[in-house]
């Protein structure tokens, strides 16, 4: 097991180094790093210094290496906008996002794998053909449209959920979070709602394949014919079988979650990271979208890791061949 | 005759309803299972004796559906029994063995939540005391050190272990009859043998009667007492063992003694049976085996009942072989 | 003896065969009603992407027929020279009919096309991995990974931040996100095709290497592209669409429907409804149809891959 995880640490190191050597090529290489990282009002004097601070007079590859240098001590450059560390700004606006990403995904998985559930156990059926036909709907609502309807019918039509910012927060078991009072909670549902529905579908999929696929298995007989209950069969065999690929994918998805919550948020003016890189890529504030793009890929890394984890301790075939080697 | 039967199948029709038409995978069988005996069922793939091994235990796939035809155990009826009834039934009156010991055992639970599932399905008893059961029941299936390997996983087990494991959880409510899947097509020869033994062994101990599936009638010769052999849905030849292996009468069952190996002579060319079992979608007209036997004529374009040769013998043709007459 | 079971008629031509197998997808297929008309539709709205200049009541790039005073007309609205805004007009006064049609030409435009450029690139990636093996396929296949990593919506914002707007850029940011799933995929298939016993045949047979590759293995790597490719069009369509909306995708002289909702937007809560909701349900019924047809396909393509 500790191989396994140091093994995977060495990888997702290279992998954090690639991204590196890409966004140092994206914004250092290509166009002058000067007019990006200097505002557009610099005189020539500001510009010489520019260059001479950052070091653009030495070789590509001393650059990088300062880059690199600096990047892993958290300077990853200033936001011109706020005038703060850019690493900083991201950080602060963290915590909105990953309580959008969260809620997100506990919604899309609580509904999602009982409809799964319910249309697989009765294929071909009505009801299966309603719930999948329900999820390619899911997978084709473009998400910043149906935010738009849904801001239509629940906050201008009918006036029941506000349509932007995050409400005000508390203090819940030490986190700071919208669920503490009721305001927040308000605040948060419609993007929630809104960012959960595209994961829903998948969730829906995937149970509902997984559950079709079980189904024939022999053990699933096998415990038929030693008298379980269908009950029993599915909530101790079914899904206990299908829930290691669906932890899989749920974990990858929660990197997705927060890349998509950059669409969420900039309709519902969610005061996230993902509102955070919207706004700066339109404002061209560079320091803020490398930051961002690091901070996403540590983000996703660790989580890849942590569900390779969990998946080494939930599949017990993984587990003892982790161990034999 | 002088013992009860606790087992009576009349006419058993079991059909399957797909795209491409009806396949009729039981179509009328009729045997007989007197208590602690042991009953072959020999025929190729596809000649309906798994189906009918599933149709007794009520655990068809879909399509698959009994049609017609009656199944009495204990006297009594099964066929429309409610699924309550049969599930009461099933793993403690009428428990089945299957095929591939890989694929019986779910692979993501440990051996003792199956066992334990298994009794307390069927009976009112603490977990703990159902523990001490299981470990017993590993014991008698000749499994070393049963305590420590219930919390193992089906894939610690090599698959001779594994099927021990499925056949002390078939024995655990000391069922009436057990139906035996084909439970040593998947194994070595040698681990075939020990398991073939050890079976016979513990259902003569228990009392329990036993219908086991093969495609080998050698395996049947040195254990049954009496076999049917099936053919494209019909049981075609039934009676002892030994009668129908020295002397059969259907040329199908005459062909497949002559195909087993150690019967024949050293550097005789093998016989074996022209041409290939009809497909179920398209049975020939009359007798199913017509096409590929020596013997047909005319007549053979009926379909031939079912008659008695002399005391338990039956046989399905027009032209039975005149040596068995 | 044995008529019955006799091998079944001689061989009919290749030609014959096809088309029987096709007639049997195509059957399998019609299974579904809600299948068909969603294919229906999708050709319908092909139709009016391609006959646009011809069917479109307005030319709404044509300034000399826009007129300002009509803007933000609701649905119905008659101006005084006796045109009728069918879906009313927008915050230009463009009637929205026409507008929704332009459109909708431009985003499958840029789906379309980025899908077929992605096919090929990830077909050629696919194949050279799968062929080359060793080395070329163990980095080819990292670099998929490390595409496939990361979601679309992140990479192609990232990357239309760093080239800018453009229809051009945004095909090409497109394609820089689709690729990776063709390449997987060919490869897989190619890697089982490949060890089949017909490739061998080929091969003794003296066959070229690229004959053998895009003669007997390609065609074998069709069902998985085509069922992609359908998601992947709808999938491009859908986030052209979100980049057009944040403002990164095209130019506002080239309203594709993502740039027609995005401009609905600030009037939404005004209670001018139609300039988001009718450009919207376009975009939901396009991509919805689309991805009805490419999950009927996988259905009906997917056992003959298995076989």
């Amino acid at each position: 097991m500790l191989v396994f995880v140091i093994r995977r640490l060495l990888q997702s190191a290279l992998v954090l180094l690639a991204v590196s050597l890409v966004v140092f090529a994206g914004i250092y290489a290509i166009g002058n790093p000067v007019d990006i990282l200097l505002p557009d009002d610099a005189n020539e004097t500001e510009r010489q210094a520019a260059i001479r601070a950052l070091g653009l007079d030495r070789p590509l590859l001393v650059q990088y290496g300062i880059f690199l240098l600096k990047a892993v001590q958290g300077d990853l450059g200033t936001s011109f906008v706020y005038n703060i560390p850019s690493i900083e700004l991201i950080f602060s606006r963290l915590p909105a996002t990953l309580e959008l990403a969260m809620c997100a995904l506990f919604i899309s998985i609580a509904v999602g794998i009982p409809l799964g559930l319910w249309a697989g156990l009765r294929p071909g059926t009505k009801t299966d053909e309603a719930i999948v036909t329900g999820s390619i709907l899911g997978f084709s609502l473009p998400s910043f449209w149906q935010g738009l309807m849904l801001i239509m019918i629940f906050s201008v039509t009918l006036g029941w959920l506000p349509s932007n910012g995050r409400g005000a927060t508390g203090t819940l078991f030490g986190i700071e979070t919208s669920f503490a009072t009721w305001d927040g909670f308000t605040h948060l549902l419609l993007p929630a709602i809104n960012l959960s529905l595209f994961k829903l579908a998948l969730m829906i999929r995937l149970t509902r394949a997984g559950v079709r696929e079980t189904m024939p298995l022999d053990f699933i007989k096998f415990a038929r014919a030693k008298g379980v209950s269908e009950t029993r069969i599915v909530l101790a065999h079914v899904l206990k079988y299908i829930l290691v690929p669906i932890i899989t994918v749920i974990g990858m998805e929660l990197g997705a979650v927060i890349a998509f919550a950059t669409v969420t948020e900039t309709i519902f003016a969610w005061p996230g990271m993902g509102k955070l890189i919207i706004d700066s890529i339109n404002k061209l504030d560079r320091p803020v979208i490398v930051a961002y793009l690091m901070v996403v890929t540590l983000m996703f890394i660790v989580i890849n890791l942590v569900v390779d984890i969990l998946y080494a301790l939930l599949d017990p075939r993984v587990r003892i061949k982790g161990q034999t080697e | 005759m002088p013992d009860e039967a606790l087992l009576t199948v009349r006419d058993l029709r079991t059909h399957f309803e797909t795209r491409q038409g009806v396949v009729k995978a039981v179509d009328g069988v009729s045997l007989d299972v007197r208590r602690g005996e042991i009953l072959g069922l020999v025929g190729e793939s596809g000649s309906g004796k798994s189906i009918t091994g599933f149709s007794i235990l009520g655990l068809l796939d879909a399509p698959g559906r009994i049609v017609g035809g009656s199944i009495r155990f204990k006297g009594e009826e099964l066929v429309g029994a409610s699924p309550e009834r049969m599930r009461a039934l099933r793993g403690r009156e009428i428990a089945m063995v299957f095929q591939d010991p890989m694929m019986t055992l779910n692979p993501v639970l440990r051996i003792d939540t199956q066992i334990i599932e298994a009794i307390q399905v069927h009976e009112r008893i603490s977990t703990r005391a159902a523990r001490a059961r299981a470990s017993a029941a590993l014991q008698r299936v000749g499994i070393p050190s049963p305590d420590e390997r219930l919390q193992a996983y089906p894939h610690q087990f090599s698959g001779g272990m594994r099927q021990r494991v499925a056949i002390a959880i078939a024995l655990l409510h000391r069922p009436a009859l057990v139906i035996a899947d084909e439970p040593t097509t998947a194994l070595d020869v040698t681990i075939q043998a020990q398991i073939i033994f050890e079976m016979q062994k513990l259902c003569a101990e228990s009392g329990t009667a036993l219908i086991w599936i093969t495609h080998d009638l050698a395996v049947i010769d040195g254990m049954g007492d009496r076999v049917c052999v099936m053919y494209a849905g019909r049981i075609v030849e039934s009676g002892a063992v030994r009668d129908v292996i020295s002397s059969p009468a259907h040329p199908y069952a005459r062909g497949l003694i002559d195909s087993i190996p150690s019967r024949n002579e050293r550097g005789k060319r093998l016989s074996q049976i022209p041409g290939a079992p009809p497909t179920p979608f398209s049975l020939p007209q009359g007798c199913p085996f017509r096409p590929r036997c020596g013997r047909a004529d005319a007549a053979c374009l009926e379909v031939p009942q079912e008659t008695t040769l002399r005391g338990e013998r039956r046989v399905r043709c027009f032209h039975p072989l005149e040596e068995s007459v | 003896m044995n008529s019955e079971i006799s091998p079944t008629a001689p061989a009919a031509s290749s030609s014959t065969v096809d088309e029987s197998r096709l007639r049997m997808l195509w059957r399998e297929y019609a299974e579904r009603r809600g299948a068909v008309v969603a294919l229906i539709v999708c050709v319908v709205l092909l139709a009016a992407a391609i006959l646009a200049p011809i069917i479109a009541p307005q030319n709404p790039y044509d300034l000399s027929v826009i007129d300002i005073f009509d803007s933000r007309l609701p649905p119905g609205s008659v101006n005084p020279a006796g045109f009728t805004y069918w879906l009313g007009t927008d915050g230009q006064g463009r009637d929205m009919l026409s507008a929704m049609i332009y459109g909708l030409r431009l985003s499958l435009f840029v789906g379309v096309l980025s899908g077929l450029l992605a096919i090929s690139a990830g077909v050629t990636v696919g194949l050279i991995a799968a062929y080359a093996g060793g080395a070329v396929d163990a980095l080819l296949m990292r670099v998929v990974d490390f595409m496939l990593g990361f979601p679309a919506i992140l990479v192609a914002l990232i990357l239309l931040a760093v080239l800018g707007q453009g229809v051009d850029k945004v095909i090409f940011a497109l394609v820089m996100v689709q690729w990776a799933y063709f390449a997987r995929a060919v490869r897989g298939t190619a890697m089982i095709e490949r060890n089949k016993e017909y490739v061998e045949a080929a091969i003794s047979l003296g066959l070229s290497r690229p004959r053998i590759v895009f003669g007997h293995i390609l065609p074998n790597c069709m069902p998985p592209i085509i069922v992609i490719g359908t998601m992947q069009i709808a999938h491009a369509i859908s986030t052209e669409a979100t980049l057009s909306f944040l403002g990164l995708g095209l130019p506002i002289t080239e309203p594709s429907l993502g740039l027609l909702i995005a401009n609905g937007f600030s009037f939404l809560l005004s209670g001018l409804y139609w300039i988001s909701v009718f450009p919207g349900l376009l975009l939901l019924v396009t991509i919805f149809s689309i991805n009805i047809v490419g999950d009927r396909l996988r259905d009906v393509l997917n056992p003959r891959l298995q076989k």
